[in-house]
C-alpha cells in the first residue's frame, strides 16, 4: 500500500513499489489527463507536478515519491492564466500532448515568470508535439507571463 | 462548449429521445433518400447531422474523425453558417457507423483521409444546415400563420421580420419535425457568410486543454482489462512455441493468449501487462523476412531505377531529346521508410456480449474497422457498434485498411469473452511497420544551349501502399498506383518532352500512406532537382520556375506571393541560405521559403519558413494556418531525423530518442500566407508536408553549394572541419 497526495486529496493504492506514477494515476486514481507516450522520459507528455516541479511520471516510480505533492492537469484551475493563455492561443490541434506542455509550462513559468524565447527554447525541448504546435506554444507562454504578471499588479 | 461525446447509433436515438423531449430533427439529403425510407425513419432520418432539441441545445453529428486537422471545427461551421445558429455554443457528437456518414467521395467507406473533409462535406453538410433551418422557419411560419418567406432565422431563432416576433429554434423543434425536409434546398451566396471564411477558435480547444477530451487510450468501461502484445520480431515471423508460466505468475495478470499478431497478456492493469511481456519465454519461426535489410534493398533499388519501368506519362519523346541536349543532368535521389508515431500509442477497447460487440477506438476508417470486426466475430455488421473517439494524431496510422490495431484487439475479446483493451508502447509503434515506403528515384534533364529544358525523365522505386487493399481499383491506373507517382507524374512545368515511370517491388515490410503519401516523397525529388537544373542553366530558381509555370496561374501565384513575403529580391543575410519550392497536393496549391544557416558540426538550423497557400475558398482561416504549421513541422522531423532502417530483418529503432522529432528548439519562425480564392475548397491536412524538405535542402545548396539528394539529412555531408 502506498499513500499519494494528489490535487490536494489523499488516495492509497495497492501496487508494486516499481510501478511508474504515470500507470497510477490512470490506472488505479483513474484521472486519464496525464497520458502514456514514450515511456522512457523523452517526450513529455505524462508530466506532472512533484511538489510544483514538471517531473516524468512515466520513469517516477511510486517508492519514490513518499510525502510529495503530485498535481495533474485536472488539478490545475481554469482560471490559471497558463490554460487560459493556451485557449486564446488556441494552441491544442489532436490535443494529446498539451496536459504536459501545460505542465512543463506551469513548473517553468514558476521559475521564470519572465522567460526570453531562448528560456523557452530550453525549458521546452523536452516536450514533443507531433503536430508541431510549438509556434502557439511559445506564443501562449508568451501570454500567460503577461496575464500572471497583470494578476499580481490588480 | 459542453463535452464532445461519442454514442451509438441506438444510443443515440434513445438518448435523444430522452435528453430533448423527444425531438430529433433529421435529414433526408437528396444522396440518400432510399436508405431514409429503409432506416428508422420513425424517428430519424440517415443523413442526420444535426439535433435540436427542445431545450434549444444543437448538436452537430460529424462523421470525420478529429486528429488535430480541425474538423470538429471546420465541419459544424459549414453547417452553423445555413442553419443560423452560435457556433460557439453547438455541441459536437461522432458519428456511429452508418451508411448515411459514408465519405461522399469514397464508395461505401466512412472514413477521414486524403485531406478530404472540407472538400467533400461543402455541399452536404451546408444543406444539411439550410434544410434544417428551412424547416425550422415553415414551423414559426405555420404557428404564426405568415408566409415563411416573411421569416428569417438568426442566432437560434426564427424571426418573423415585419412584427420582429422570435421563437427560438428549440421552441419549434416539435413542430419542426413533424415537417417533411423541403426539396429544394438553395445555399447562400459567398458574399453572406458569416461564418465561413472568418477565423474560429478550435470548439475542442476546452477539453483539450483541461484533460478531459478521450481519447481511445483513455476509455474504461466496467471489468476492463488490459493488454500488451509481444510482437514479431521480423515482419510476418510466426510462434513456434511459447512459455507464459513466469508471466502467469506476475501479480495482475489473468491471461495469455496467442492471437495472430503474437501474444497477448492480458491483465488488470498496464504495469502488469508489460511486466508480464518481458517474462514471456517466445521461440519465434522468422521466416523469409528475416534477412531484409534496408541497405541491400537499397542497392536493388538502385539498380532498378536505371531500367525502365511501367509508364505513368508520357509526353513527346523523352529519351531521344535527351540524348540529343547540349546539356545532360542525371541525379539520383532518396528518402527512407518512416513510422507516422502519433503521440497517442495505438489502441483499441473491444467489449463483447452474447450478440454485440462494442468498440472505441481512435480511428480514420470507421467502415473497414467495423466490418473486419464482424467477420472475426461471425457477428452482423449492424451488431457492431464502433465508436470513435478523439484520435491523438492520424497522419494516415489509424487508417489501416487492413484493420491491423482493430483486428487484435477483437481477436482477443473473442477468446476471452471479456472487455478488453489493447495499448501500443512506442516500441510496438516505431517497429510495427506499416511505414512511408522508402522511395530511389533516379531524375534526368536535357537542357538546350538556351538554357531552356526540352526533356524530363524520372523513374521511381518503390512498394505501393494500396496494393491488396479495397483501394487499389480506384487507385491503380494502367498498373501504375497513382499514390506512388503524385507529385511526380502531373509536375506542373512547362516541358516538351516527359518521361515518369515506375517500379513497384514487393517487400515483406508493411507499408501505408503517410501524411501527404506519395507527394512526400515526389515533391522533394523533383522541387530539388528543379533547382538543381535552374543552378546548371545559371538561372535564378525562382524566376527560372516562374518562367515554366506560365501555364499554371495558381501554381505561379502562390510562388510569387512567398518569393515576394521572402524577400527573394534582397539578398539575406550573412551566414544563412535562402530557397524555394512549390507544390500543388490534395487539392492545394503551396509555396514556402526557407531560410537556413548551417553550424560547423553540419547541424542544420532552420530559422525561418514563408508559407503561401491557395486552398480555393477557405472555411477557417485558423485551422489553415495551423494545418500549414503543423505540416512544416512534419516535414521538417521527417527531413532533418526520420528514418526506420531495418538489418536482419529488424527494425533498428525504437522509440524517439531513436528516431526523434522536432522539438521547440529547431522550431523555425513559420508565416502563413493565404491567397483569397473562390474555388472549391480544398485540402489542408497533408499539403503543408511535402514542399518543406526540398525548401530546406535548395536553401542548403544556396548557402554551402552541397546538394542534398539523400534524407534525413546527413550533417557529416555539411560539416566544416
Ligand atoms: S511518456 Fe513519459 S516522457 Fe514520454
Ligand atoms: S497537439 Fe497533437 S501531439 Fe501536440
Amino acid at each position: 500500500m502506498f499513500t499519494l497526495f494528489i490535487n490536494g486529496i489523499r488516495r492509497k493504492v495497492d501496487v508494486s513499489p516499481d510501478t511508474p506514477l504515470l500507470w497510477v494515476i490512470r490506472d488505479h486514481i483513474g484521472l486519464t489527463g496525464t497520458k502514456y507516450s514514450c515511456g522512457i522520459a523523452v517526450c513529455g507528455a505524462c508530466t506532472v507536478l512533484i511538489d510544483g516541479k514538471a517531473e516524468r511520471s512515466c520513469q517516477t516510480f511510486i517508492k519514490d515519491i513518499k510525502g510529495k505533492k503530485i498535481t495533474t492537469i485536472e488539478g490545475i484551475p481554469e482560471s490559471h492564466s497558463v490554460k487560459k493563455a493556451w485557449i486564446i492561443e488556441d494552441v491544442p490541434q489532436c490535443g494529446y500532448c498539451q496536459s504536459g506542455q501545460i505542465l512543463q509550462a506551469i513548473s517553468f513559468l514558476n521559475e521564470k515568470p519572465n522567460p526570453s524565447d531562448r528560456d523557452i527554447d530550453e525549458f521546452m525541448s523536452g516536450c514533443i508535439c507531433r503536430c508541431g504546435t510549438y509556434q502557439r506554444i511559445r506564443s501562449a507562454i508568451h501570454l500567460a507571463s503577461k496575464l500572471t504578471a497583470q494578476g499580481r499588479k490588480k | 462548449m459542453s463535452k464532445i461525446f461519442n454514442i451509438s447509433r441506438r444510443e443515440f436515438l434513445k438518448t435523444g429521445a430522452i435528453i430533448s423531449g423527444g425531438l430529433i430533427l433529421g435529414f433526408s439529403l437528396p444522396l440518400s433518400a432510399e436508405s431514409l425510407a429503409k432506416k428508422s425513419a420513425k424517428i430519424f432520418a440517415p443523413n442526420a447531422f444535426i439535433r435540436v432539441g427542445t431545450d434549444n441545445i444543437i448538436t452537430i453529428i460529424v462523421n470525420k474523425s478529429e486528429m488535430g486537422q480541425g474538423v470538429y471545427t471546420s465541419l459544424p461551421m459549414l453547417i452553423a453558417e445555413e442553419l443560423e445558429c452560435d457556433i460557439s455554443k453547438v455541441k459536437i457528437q461522432s458519428a456511429p457507423v452508418d451508411p448515411a456518414y459514408n465519405h461522399t467521395e469514397w464508395g461505401h467507406v466512412q472514413g477521414t483521409g486524403g485531406s478530404s473533409s472540407v472538400r467533400s462535406t461543402w455541399v452536404q453538410f451546408r444543406k444539411a444546415g439550410a434544410s434544417a433551418r428551412m424547416m425550422l422557419i415553415a414551423a414559426a411560419a405555420n404557428i404564426w400563420k405568415v408566409d415563411p418567406s416573411e421569416c428569417s432565422a438568426e442566432k437560434g431563432f426564427v424571426i418573423h421580420n415585419k412584427t420582429k416576433k422570435r421563437r427560438s429554434f428549440g421552441s419549434l423543434a416539435e413542430k419542426a419535425s413533424h415537417l417533411k425536409p423541403p426539396k429544394d434546398v438553395s445555399l447562400k451566396s459567398p458574399e453572406n457568410f458569416k461564418i465561413i471564411g472568418k477565423p474560429t477558435k478550435h470548439l475542442d480547444a476546452k477539453e483539450k486543454v483541461n484533460g478531459t477530451a478521450i481519447f481511445g487510450i483513455d476509455v474504461k468501461v466496467p471489468g476492463m482489462l488490459t493488454t500488451l502484445i509481444a510482437r514479431p520480431p521480423v515482419f510476418g515471423a510466426k510462434v513456434k512455441g511459447f512459455s507464459d508460466e513466469k508471466t502467469l505468475q506476475v501479480k495482475g495478470v489473468t491471461n495469455v493468449v496467442q492471437i495472430p499478431s503474437g501474444i497477448a497478456v492480458v491483465a488488470k492493469d498496464f504495469w502488469s501487462a508489460y511486466k508480464g511481456i518481458e517474462a514471456l519465454d517466445i521461440k519465434w519461426d522468422e521466416g523469409n523476412n528475416a534477412g531484409l535489410s534496408t541497405d541491400a534493398m537499397r542497392s536493388h533499388y538502385s539498380s532498378l531505377a536505371k531500367t525502365p519501368g511501367v509508364v505513368a506519362r508520357k509526353e513527346g519523346e523523352a529519351k531521344q531529346e535527351f540524348m540529343k541536349a547540349a546539356k545532360q543532368i542525371t541525379a539520383e535521389y532518396e528518402v527512407p521508410y518512416l513510422a507516422h508515431a502519433p503521440m497517442e500509442t495505438l489502441n483499441c477497447l473491444v467489449d463483447l456480449k452474447d450478440n454485440r460487440c462494442d468498440i472505441w477506438t481512435g480511428t480514420q476508417l470507421q467502415t473497414i474497422d467495423r466490418n473486419s470486426a464482424a467477420a472475426i466475430l461471425g457477428l452482423k455488421q449492424e451488431n457492431v457498434h464502433l465508436h470513435t473517439t478523439f484520435l491523438g494524431g492520424g497522419f494516415g496510422r489509424r487508417a489501416n485498411p487492413h484493420s491491423d490495431f482493430v483486428s487484435e484487439a477483437v481477436h482477443i475479446a473473442k477468446a476471452l469473452k471479456k472487455p478488453v483493451k489493447v495499448i501500443w508502447t512506442r516500441e510496438d509503434d516505431i517497429k510495427g511497420g506499416y511505414y512511408r515506403p522508402m522511395w530511389y528515384d533516379r531524375i534526368s534533364a536535357g537542357i538546350d544551349d538556351k538554357g531552356t529544358l526540352t526533356a524530363w525523365m524520372h523513374t521511381i522505386v518503390g512498394q505501393s501502399v494500396i496494393e491488396g487493399t479495397p483501394f487499389e481499383q480506384a487507385e491503380k491506373k494502367n498498373g501504375v498506383d497513382e499514390t506512388s507517382v503524385e507529385g511526380a507524374n502531373d509536375i506542373p512545368y512547362n516541358i516538351p518532352n516527359i518521361l515518369v515511370d515506375l517500379h513497384s517491388p514487393k517487400v515483406g515490410v508493411p507499408v501505408l500512406w503517410w501524411r501527404s503519401v506519395g507527394h512526400s516523397h515526389t515533391a522533394f525529388v523533383v522541387e530539388s532537382f528543379i533547382d538543381e537544373i535552374a543552378h546548371a542553366a545559371n538561372k535564378d530558381p525562382y524566376e527560372f520556375r516562374r518562367m515554366l509555370l506560365k501555364n499554371h496561374p495558381r501554381h505561379k501565384a502562390v510562388l510569387e506571393l512567398a518569393a515576394e513575403k521572402a524577400g527573394w529580391d534582397k539578398p539575406v543575410e550573412k551566414g544563412k541560405g535562402r530557397g524555394i519550392s512549390v507544390h500543388k497536393s490534395f487539392g492545394s496549391f503551396i509555396a514556402q521559403a526557407a531560410e537556413v544557416s548551417v553550424e560547423k558540426s553540419g547541424e542544420v538550423r532552420v530559422h525561418k519558413v514563408i508559407c503561401s497557400i491557395d486552398c480555393g475558398r477557405v472555411v477557417n482561416p485558423s485551422t489553415v494556418a495551423a494545418q500549414m504549421e503543423s505540416g512544416i513541422v512534419f516535414g521538417l522531423s521527417a527531413a532533418l531525423f526520420g528514418s526506420i532502417t531495418l538489418k536482419n530483418g529488424r527494425v533498428e529503432q525504437s522509440n524517439f530518442h531513436d528516431y526523434p522529432m522536432l522539438s521547440m528548439k529547431n522550431m523555425p519562425k513559420v508565416e502563413v500566407h493565404i491567397v483569397k480564392s473562390e474555388a472549391t475548397p480544398e485540402g489542408v491536412g497533408e499539403p503543408g508536408v511535402p514542399p518543406i524538405a526540398p525548401a530546406v535542402c535548395n536553401a542548403i545548396f544556396a548557402l554551402t553549394g552541397k546538394r542534398i539528394r539523400r534524407l534525413p539529412i546527413d550533417k557529416n555531408e555539411l560539416k566544416r572541419i
